[in-house]
């Protein structure tokens, strides 16, 4: 409870002690939050921080931990904008199906129908990933550098397992695209119905229609539910640890044996077995982790704000 | 009574360049017997060992997406060509994500099936070497550190929305919420790693233990259980609070009494989708809760298995007898997805028959 | 059971703006007072401050004093809650709480407060109040169910009965007709003819023959313009307002030529 002494001189209303306690209570669960993100930042830090100074020569590749944790990053980024490029077309398209295409009544049911794709846990999707689409996948791959090994993303040689990075980035897409689906779906159904209306009296097809009073409305909103999808993308851990087969490598093909790991997926592998300054190193690697997520997700959380205040929601 | 006969001439000028209605479907069947009839032709000659479905039936809609579009620019003209082309682009792009969710489903059932019997539910994997065995210390496991983290988050969760509601103003509110949205994107291992770091503190290096699963979980759900409630909150009319406020009741009691229960069913719809959210989770819990072949009751002692921990581990550490592991990967699957479903299920028969009518 | 409330120098603000400005006006126990004029003028603001409802809506405070039988509201030290326990409310729209049968919403001053209420008391005070709210007879045989199950009407008189169910001194009506149709509001119109004779009414209306019909005195609210603060333009019984006003714009507003 707040101590007596710290109440204003000007005695404004009465306070009851029901009211004071439980006032107090909520504040206190309110600031804890800020406290234990506050925490999540120092401990990180604190448990981080001997990988962060130790003699480059300790860590785990000999080469300091900048050395170590950039291949990391790379592989983490680059299959998260895969998997986003592969999400965010079949999202809008799915989200406008079920806004503006599919019949009234079966809206609300295909809308949840999609979202338990979000429900499956992620280990799930990583025994799918391994045991169905790895394997059924790879004919594809094969034609793919076969016929356009030209093309530096499908250079061979071809991975016979499946286990290549844009396996992972197709199940990483099938994660994210309920998230995006459901966030852009919402948008489209705030379109202000006069807009629709007004193309629609002019004569616009449905397509036109959407073209000219859905997407340009929604646009904020599919570029901040996007960012959402990515920051989920980039911080999945277990469904990349369980397909991919990793290598410490720096490179962009697809379709090969070797692929650049995720800092994820990296932690969930060796965390059980490591010990004393490789876990500090993978500690680091985490906050790095958290950082990269934090950025995205503040960009994406200030485009929805900065909306919010322009349509006059609240 | 006689037959009325249709007075109006036979052809309406609006219905002038305009497809039959069922064209659509004529093209699409038209369009698949002939992909059908040419992957024949191609497995009869030996080009194909089999006959090739995902061939046929890929190329059999593309060949149909391209014939509409350009029966569509003969007849309707360039406009209602491009609208019917992005029709079915749309609609396929809704069957296509359709397609990962049917095919998860029907192989986790078809694999997972095998092991689901009474010695899965009954025994855990202590001394089993190869095939048999069970994850009752995994289920155990996994609604214990649920339980805990429901335990922990819900409180919390919950006062802080009531403090954003009803309480909140200037900037710690402020703070707040944008800190609860940075929250709800710390990824999960970051999280474990947190919880990790935290026991470290207190306990040493190494420490495995299924409280610490728990606290990691509760970093997950607060963010969704304040997120929920907030909106839940929001939804009962500020006259509700009003009217209570003029019959001389205290602001504490009028939430309690009046705008609690009021929202109650979609908290608790919220509660159940956040629990539903973390139960699945692994990778904190493959960090700070460890893994073993025992049963453990106690969460502030000794690593503690989890559901989705279990399904891992058997996946990559197979041993003798691989199958039996990967059997036993899949079956803990199915209990999971089985779990997440019910959860799901009973939030939304919560939220539907509790939902008081306001209006 | 009456209360005179006497209102001196009264201001509003919401923050900076200044809602109300300088209301002088005293209110005898047992009559009906309607509060008149256009929209924004500050009436339903005024009325709130007689009971410190306005202090919900965040940034909101008065200055001035507000007397009833002698007590000041807002005298250093006293409490709201006790405040509005006297003097009661009823809203623009029929707000029973959904989650409370047609008796809970009765009693919900009570229960609400954590009173403990013995069950012949309570069912005392149900049957008493919903008969000073004429519903006794339309709702005794479903008092167990949802309150939100009547029709607008009955509603609001279900959220009357409510009132007058904590015993206050004073009743405060913020337009509780406008979201009624004709015959509903004659129920309720009827029902503050009745009320009067025990408590004081303070009624506001858009409704000019309303106010002439329900009201022994009438005050009328203007504003010079937007942004500007409303004012207490006149203040008289309700005949002499609406037959031969002293101020101009009273007349015009009354006889409907502007406003």
């Amino acid at each position: 409870m707040i101590a007596v002494g710290t109440t204003p001189p000007v005695i404004k209303a009465k306070q009851r002690p029901g009211d004071r306690i439980f006032s107090a209570g909520t504040l206190l669960a309110g600031s804890l939050i800020l406290a234990i993100l506050a925490a999540v930042a120092v401990f990180l830090i604190v448990q981080a921080l001997p990988a962060l100074v130790a003699d480059p020569a300790d860590i785990s590749g000999g080469e300091g931990f900048l050395a170590y944790v950039a291949p990391l990053a790379f592989g983490t980024v680059w299959g998260a904008i895969i998997a986003l490029a592969i999400a965010v077309p079949l999202s809008i398209a799915v989200a406008l199906f079920i806004s503006h295409f599919a019949p009234r009544r079966l809206a609300s049911a295909l809308g949840y129908v999609i979202d338990l794709l979000a429900a499956v846990p992620s280990v799930v999707y990583g025994l799918w990933g391994i045991g169905v689409l790895a394997p059924a996948i790879v004919p594809v791959y094969v034609w793919l550098t076969e016929n356009m090994g030209w093309f530096p993303l499908f250079a061979p040689p071809v991975s016979g397992t499946g286990r290549t990075i844009l396996t992972v980035a197709i199940v990483l897409a099938v994660m994210i695209l309920p998230i995006i689906t459901a966030l852009s779906r919402e948008i489209f159904l705030q379109t202000p119905v006069l807009h629709e209306e007004a193309a629609l009296a002019l004569g616009a097809t449905r397509w036109e229609m959407i073209r000219t009073a859905v997407l340009p409305f929604g646009r904020p909103g599919i570029i901040s539910a996007s960012m959402l999808g990515l920051g989920r993308a980039l911080g999945e851990t277990m469904a990349v640890a369980i397909i991919l087969s990793p290598a410490a490598v720096v490179k962009f093909a697809l379709l090969q044996q070797q692929n650049p790991n995720t800092i994820a997926a990296n932690i969930a592998l060796s965390f059980p077995e490591s010990y004393g300054l490789g876990t500090d190193t993978l500690i680091a690697s985490g906050l790095v982790l958290f950082v990269i997520t934090l950025v995205v997700n503040s960009i994406a959380r200030y485009i929805i704000n900065r909306r919010k205040a322009f349509s006059g929601a609240n | 009574m006689v037959a009325t006969t249709d007075t109006r001439p036979m052809t309406n000028s609006l219905t002038a360049g305009k497809l039959p209605k069922n064209t659509t479907v004529l093209v699409l069947a038209a369009s698949l017997l002939i992909l059908t009839i040419l992957f024949v032709i191609l497995q009869l000659a030996g080009a194909t060992d089999g006959f090739n479905y995902v061939g046929a039936i890929v190329l059999g809609v593309i060949l149909f997406t391209v014939a509409m579009y350009a029966i569509s620019l003969a007849v309707e003209g360039p406009r209602k060509a491009t609208d019917r082309l992005a029709s079915i682009l749309v609609t396929a792009a809704f069957v296509l994500a359709l397609i990962p969710l049917i095919s998860l489903v029907f192989t986790v059932v078809t694999f997972g099936s095998a092991r689901f019997d009474i010695e899965f539910f009954t025994y855990s994997l202590r001394n089993i070497v190869g095939a048999g065995g069970g994850a009752i210390h995994a289920i155990v496991g996994t609604v214990e550190v649920t339980l805990a983290a429901t335990a922990l988050s819900v409180p919390i969760g919950m006062a802080t929305a009531i403090y954003l509601v009803e309480y909140g103003r200037g900037r710690l509110a402020q703070a707040i919420t944008f800190f609860v949205d940075v929250m709800t994107g710390i990824p999960s291992i970051v999280a474990g790693l947190f919880a990790y770091a935290l026991f470290v503190l207190f306990f040493g290096p190494g420490i495995r233990m299924g409280f610490g699963g728990a606290v990691a979980l509760s970093v997950l759900m607060i963010p969704i259980v304040v997120r929920s409630t907030e909106e839940m909150l929001k939804l009962v009319p500020n006259e509700l609070r009003e009217a209570a406020y003029a019959l001389g009741v205290p602001k504490w009691l009028t939430i309690v009494k009046v705008v609690l229960p009021t929202s109650i069913a979609g908290i608790l719809t919220g509660v159940m989708l956040a629990v539903a959210r973390v139960i699945g989770e692994t990778a904190p819990l493959l960090i700070v809760a460890g893994f073993t072949s025992n049963l453990n009751y106690d969460l502030f002692s000794d690593r503690m298995m989890t559901l989705p921990v279990f399904v891992y581990n058997q996946y990559v550490a197979q041993g003798q007898d691989a199958q039996a592991y990967i059997d036993r990967a899949w079956t803990g699957a199915l209990v999971l997805i089985l779990i997440v479903m019910l959860l799901n299920l009973i939030a939304r028969i919560v939220a539907r028959a509790f939902a008081p009518k306001i209006r | 059971m009456s209360k005179r409330i006497e209102v001196n120098d009264l201001n509003v603000y919401y923050g900076k703006f200044k809602a109300v400005e300088d209301v002088q006006l005293s209110i005898e126990p047992r009559t009906v007072t309607a509060f008149i004029g256009p929209s924004g003028c500050g009436k339903s603001t005024f009325l709130r401050t007689l009971n410190r409802m306005h202090e919900v809506i965040p940034g909101a405070y008065v200055d001035g004093e507000v007397l009833i039988d002698g007590d000041n509201l807002y005298a250093p030290g006293v409490d709201p809650v006790l405040v509005r326990r006297q003097v009661g409310m009823v809203f623009q729209r029929p707000n029973p709480f959904p989650t409370m049968s047609i008796r809970d919403n009765v009693l919900a001053g009570v229960k609400l407060n954590n009173r403990r209420i013995s069950k012949s008391d309570a069912d005392d005070l149900t049957e008493k109040s919903l008969q000073g709210a004429n519903l006794w007879n339309e709702v005794k045989d479903r008092l167990d169910l949802p309150g939100s199950g009547l029709s607008g009407g009955q509603q609001q008189r279900l959220c009357i009965a409510r009132a007058i169910a904590v015993q206050p001194d004073v009743l405060l009506m913020d337009e509780p007709c406008s979201a009624l149709d004709p015959i509903s509001t004659l129920a309720i119109e009827d029902l503050i003819e009745e009320l009067k004779q025990q408590y004081t009414i303070v009624i506001v209306t858009h409704n000019m023959q309303q106010a002439s019909r329900v009201s022994d005195r009438t005050a009328f609210f203007n504003i010079a313009g937007t942004g500007k603060p409303g004012k207490l333009i006149e203040y008289d019984d309700t005949t002499t307002m609406f037959s031969r006003p002293s101020v101009q714009a009273t007349e015009d507003y009354v006889s409907g030529r502007f406003g």
